[in-house]
């Protein structure tokens, strides 16, 4: 079979990485041809500063070698420039003259150093610091005691300045500008930087106007206007960088500052694409790594026929990696009349951060020295979030608040190799590194398949994003912009969400359809997730699909690791009875049940049940009067109460009767993850209700209303929300809080991160301004339960789901 | 050697998208049904720390284990990439609806019966 024939002219990073993406999609569609004006495979660019520091080799960053191509085979022509392309014979034509027919082509040209045109800048011993060429050139001039002038006082120019000192070589960076990287940093940040790097022995000249390079043979000198001549064996040129347009420009491609691309990374003729360093895409041309592989997985959306991919463009933010230096930048960075500065510096330790905020949203940050939380800024920034309630310890980070697990981490690069990173898995920072370089990984996801670092609980994910970013250099910015679903899709959870109803889609097979799913079945990630939005948008007609639960809601019992389940009976408000517990001790015994336990929640749990004695435990539990406590289910889990007025001499109102009251509303409805309620009695908290999902805490004249609050991963004391008069408007504004929660927020989201993304004020605004639209969510949340509130023990001890406990067949 | 084959049961007893078990001496063996209607036979432990793979959710041709989200390959019980282990597969065929799980070494097996 003849197939169609794809030709990439560039063999870097981003035509190599669409590659990849495509081979991912559709391995067998091209039969596929790159050219590459390099010597080399394709290699990795950004480790170009620690090879120039001699902290790595050629070899330790070649990301694809001739084998992989080999393996996959793509004809890779090495050393070979593309001339043009000519588009009415559908040809690409070689330097040397030759033809190749094609019938996609996909330019990855990349970009190039900007040469200023000076006097003596073609004289040998000038480079740019952009190839292997490059890094050769200059490491033949490196010597102790030799003298280097950087032109260029920006992000590259600063890392070849770093590097080359280490080779004790003399360098002064001269800059045209009033502060270094003025691109990325405010003045206050560039001070500290360039104090910094003055220490480490560079010179740096600023307002610094090159008029010539002088010499003979080779480089000998600077000459600046101001008439200083500065000793040179090496200039680097670092004034920027060009995208490479000849070959579009040659083929008649219509070209801006770049190539221009639409959406789809397509060029002004369809058969065409282009991505990476050489395009322009609405307006912005991008220079870092992020934005190139998200171009290079729409482009490959396109190329491999799918079709719905689009690219939107790229927030960007910047880490310079210059060891022991670190800085941080997004967004914007100098205060527009309509910005709000917060700014923290401290000088003496060499710490800066600024913090840009528009009507409370972030829009840009600045740190320098102390760049740990340049994450969760950036993350903020993308996600608009509205930082009100965050405002007053913005800037001391996201660490300040408990962290279990490894809460006094501060700076993740002076950690030692054997830091654990990951609690769960038992993964240290050696690990991560060592897999990031070894392993040649670029994102957060990549490490988790590999270490295992974050892939479990996620609260290590900032540390392991500094790591990642701190290990790779300055091009890795965080995440990409729009986070889909699972790896089956590049459909976002409020994407399909949002189809859910708009194409009424009624079955999971539905959604695989209209959002073109990669895969048969989906996965163990997303199935759960579809079956939980369909759950949610049509309570009352969609048929729940028991294989796309996770065990523990399939057969309504806690997996444990031996395999056996553990039990645990709805206990209301935590109050019980002798009856009750006599019935508890009486199942305990009856079948064996190895441990009982008392719950954190106020229960009792039976653990190390067999899965085939469920039933039967259930259908004892449910004669006594018990129903499903719902302990394995993302759903509500428990309401904890204090005894409140009842007893309590400090009491101000019954808590007891109304934590019932609510567990007996809310229970057995769905929810995106777990959820806890409790109620205190008074202000001493007894039920600890500043840490859970929703808590109430009466006082004398009604009830406080608080939210988001949770006491695990991360500790987070509960947002508050507003404060009411009666039980009456307790019951509305939870219900309400609970349906709002159930539509809007992500699978496997708790409040906590929900609220955080979303911002507190949008909460307020909709719960408590608009009062039609609380109302309507409340009533939405009943409708719902009328279908949820059936026992599933119960169902399942009168037979349902039969053959999900029957005992195994004994074959032999 | 020879293999015998052992009914376990129809195809319609096992759900799409799931797996039933079966004892052999003592061995739990899972067989996964999946939306194809292909069959598949592996032993009931996840190479890992021996979850019940017959307890996870099946997609394509695969199952992801319910204790820690390892994906394990249908076709011949080996992880999925990053991570490495493998559980025993057997075969199986399929006649008119009934389902045969292969087993080897059955003389070993007939004399401890």
């Amino acid at each position: 079979m003849i197939r169609p024939r794809l030709i990439v002219i560039g063999n870097g990073m981003a035509g190599i990485r669409t590659v990849e993406e495509l081979l991912k999609l559709k391995p067998d569609l091209y039969d596929i041809t790159v050219f590459g004006d390099e010597p080399y495979p394709n290699y990795n660019r950004i480790m170009l500063s620690p090879v120039l520091a001699k902290e790595q080799t050629i070899p330790d960053i070649i990301l694809n070698d001739d084998a992989w191509y080999a393996e996959h085979n793509i004809a890779l022509y090495k050393g070979v420039r593309v001339e043009r392309i000519d588009r009415v014979k559908r040809e690409v034509i070689t330097q040397s003259g030759q033809a190749h027919p094609y019938d996609r082509v996909l330019i990855a040209t990349g970009s190039r150093a900007f040469i200023p045109p000076l006097p003596g800048a073609d004289l040998p011993g000038v480079v740019g610091f952009r190839s292997i060429a490059d890094v050769d050139a200059m490491l033949a001039v490196c010597r102790v005691g030799g003298h280097a002038v950087v032109i260029g006082g920006g992000l590259l120019g600063l890392e070849a300045a770093a590097g080359l000192v280490t080779h004790g070589m003399h360098v002064t960076v001269l800059h045209r500008n009033g502060n270094v990287m003025d691109r990325q940093l405010d003045s206050a940040a560039g001070r500290i930087l360039e104090k910094t790097l003055e220490a480490k022995g560079i010179v740096i000249r600023l307002n610094a106007h090159t008029s010539a390079l002088k010499g003979t043979e080779r480089v000998e000198a600077v000459v600046l206007k101001d008439g200083a001549q500065l000793p040179a064996d090496l200039v680097v040129m670092a004034a920027g960088i060009r995208p490479n347009m000849d070959v579009a420009k040659n083929s008649g491609i219509y070209c801006e500052s770049g190539i221009v691309v639409d959406d789809t990374l397509q060029t002004y003729d369809p058969k065409v694409y282009a991505v990476g360093e050489c395009v322009q895409h609405r307006k912005a041309c991008y220079g870092l790594v992020a934005p190139l592989f998200e171009q290079a997985k729409v482009c490959a959306n396109h190329l491999a026929h799918y079709g719905i991919a689009k690219y939107i463009g790229s927030m960007t933010s910047t880490k310079l990696k210059v060891t022991g230096v670190d800085v941080f930048s997004a967004g914007e960075i100098a205060a527009q009349p309509h910005h709000e500065e917060i700014v923290l510096a401290d000088a003496a330790r060499g710490v800066y951060k600024k913090v840009l905020l528009n009507n409370n949203v972030v829009e840009g940050a600045v740190m320098v020295g102390d760049t740990l939380d340049g994450a969760w800024y950036f993350q903020l920034m993308r996600d608009k979030t509205d930082v009100t309630a965050l405002r007053e310890h913005l800037l001391f980070g996201q660490a300040h608040v408990g962290d279990s697990g490894h809460g006094a981490k501060a700076r993740v690069a002076s950690l030692p190799d054997s830091a654990e990173i990951c609690g769960c898995n038992g993964v240290c920072k050696g690990d991560v590194v060592k897999a990031i370089t070894e392993l040649k990984l670029f994102t957060l996801d990549e490490v988790r398949a590999h270490t295992k670092a974050s892939a479990s609980c996620g609260s290590c994910t900032g540390l392991v994003e500094d790591l990642l970013a701190s290990t790779l250099g300055g091009d890795y910015s965080a995440a990409p912009s729009v986070k889909p679903i699972c790896s089956c899709t590049d459909a976002t959870h409020d994407a399909v969400r949002a189809g859910i109803y708009r194409h009424e889609l009624k079955t999971i097979r539905a959604i695989f359809e209209q959002f073109a799913w990669q895969t048969a079945d989906g996965c163990a990630k997303c199935r759960p997730a579809l079956n939980y939005y369909l759950l949610c948008a049509w309570p009352d007609t969609y048929q729940d699909d028991p294989q796309s639960r996770f065990i523990n809601e399939r057969v309504h019992a806690n997996i444990q690791k031996d395999g056996t389940y553990s039990v645990i009976p709805r206990i209301w408000g935590g109050v019980t009875s002798p009856h009750e517990l006599r019935a508890i001790a009486d199942v305990a015994e009856r079948y064996a049940i190895p441990t009982v336990k008392i719950t954190g929640g106020q229960r009792i749990d039976l653990l190390g049940v067999k899965k085939e004695a469920l039933p039967d435990v259930w259908r004892d539990l449910s004669a006594a009067g018990f129903v499903s406590g719902h302990g394995y289910a993302k759903a509500l889990r428990t309401v904890k109460t204090c005894v409140g007025k009842e007893w309590c001499r400090f009491g101000t109102q019954d808590s007891t009767a109304l934590g019932i009251r609510l567990e007996q509303l809310t229970w057995g409805s769905w929810m995106p993850h777990k959820f806890k309620i409790a109620v205190s009695g008074c202000p001493r908290n007894c039920a600890e209700a500043t840490v859970k999902d929703l808590g109430v805490v009466c006082v004398d004249s009604g009830y406080e209303l608080s939210v988001g609050g949770n006491a695990g991963i991360k500790v987070r004391v509960t947002d508050f929300l507003c404060k009411v008069a009666t039980e009456e408007e307790v019951i509305e504004y939870t219900t309400a809080f609970i349906q709002m929660y159930r539509e809007e927020a992500h699978y496997l989201d708790r409040t906590a991160p929900w609220i955080e993304r979303v911002g507190l004020p949008y909460i307020q605004r909709r719960l408590i301004e608009d009062s039609a639209g609380r109302k309507a969510l409340a009533e939405r949340f009943t409708f719902s339960q009328q279908f949820f509130q059936i026992d599933p023990w119960l169902e399942r001890s009168e037979g349902k789901d039969a053959h999900e406990f029957a005992l195994p067949l004994e074959l032999v | 050697m020879t293999t015998t084959w052992f009914t376990v049961g129809l195809l319609t007893d096992i759900p799409r998208l799931s797996a039933k078990v079966v004892t052999v001496q003592g061995t739990a063996i899972a067989i996964f049904r999946t939306q194809t209607d292909d069959v598949f036979a592996l032993e009931d432990r996840c190479p890992h720390k021996q979850g019940p793979l017959s307890q996870g959710i099946v997609h394509d041709k695969k199952v992801t284990c319910p204790l820690h989200g390892w994906v394990i390959d249908l076709h011949d019980g080996t992880a999925l990439s990053p991570d490495e282990g493998c559980t025993p597969s057997y075969p199986i065929r399929i006649s008119k609806g009934v389902i045969e799980l292969g087993l080897a070494r059955l003389d070993a097996l007939a004399r401890t019966i």
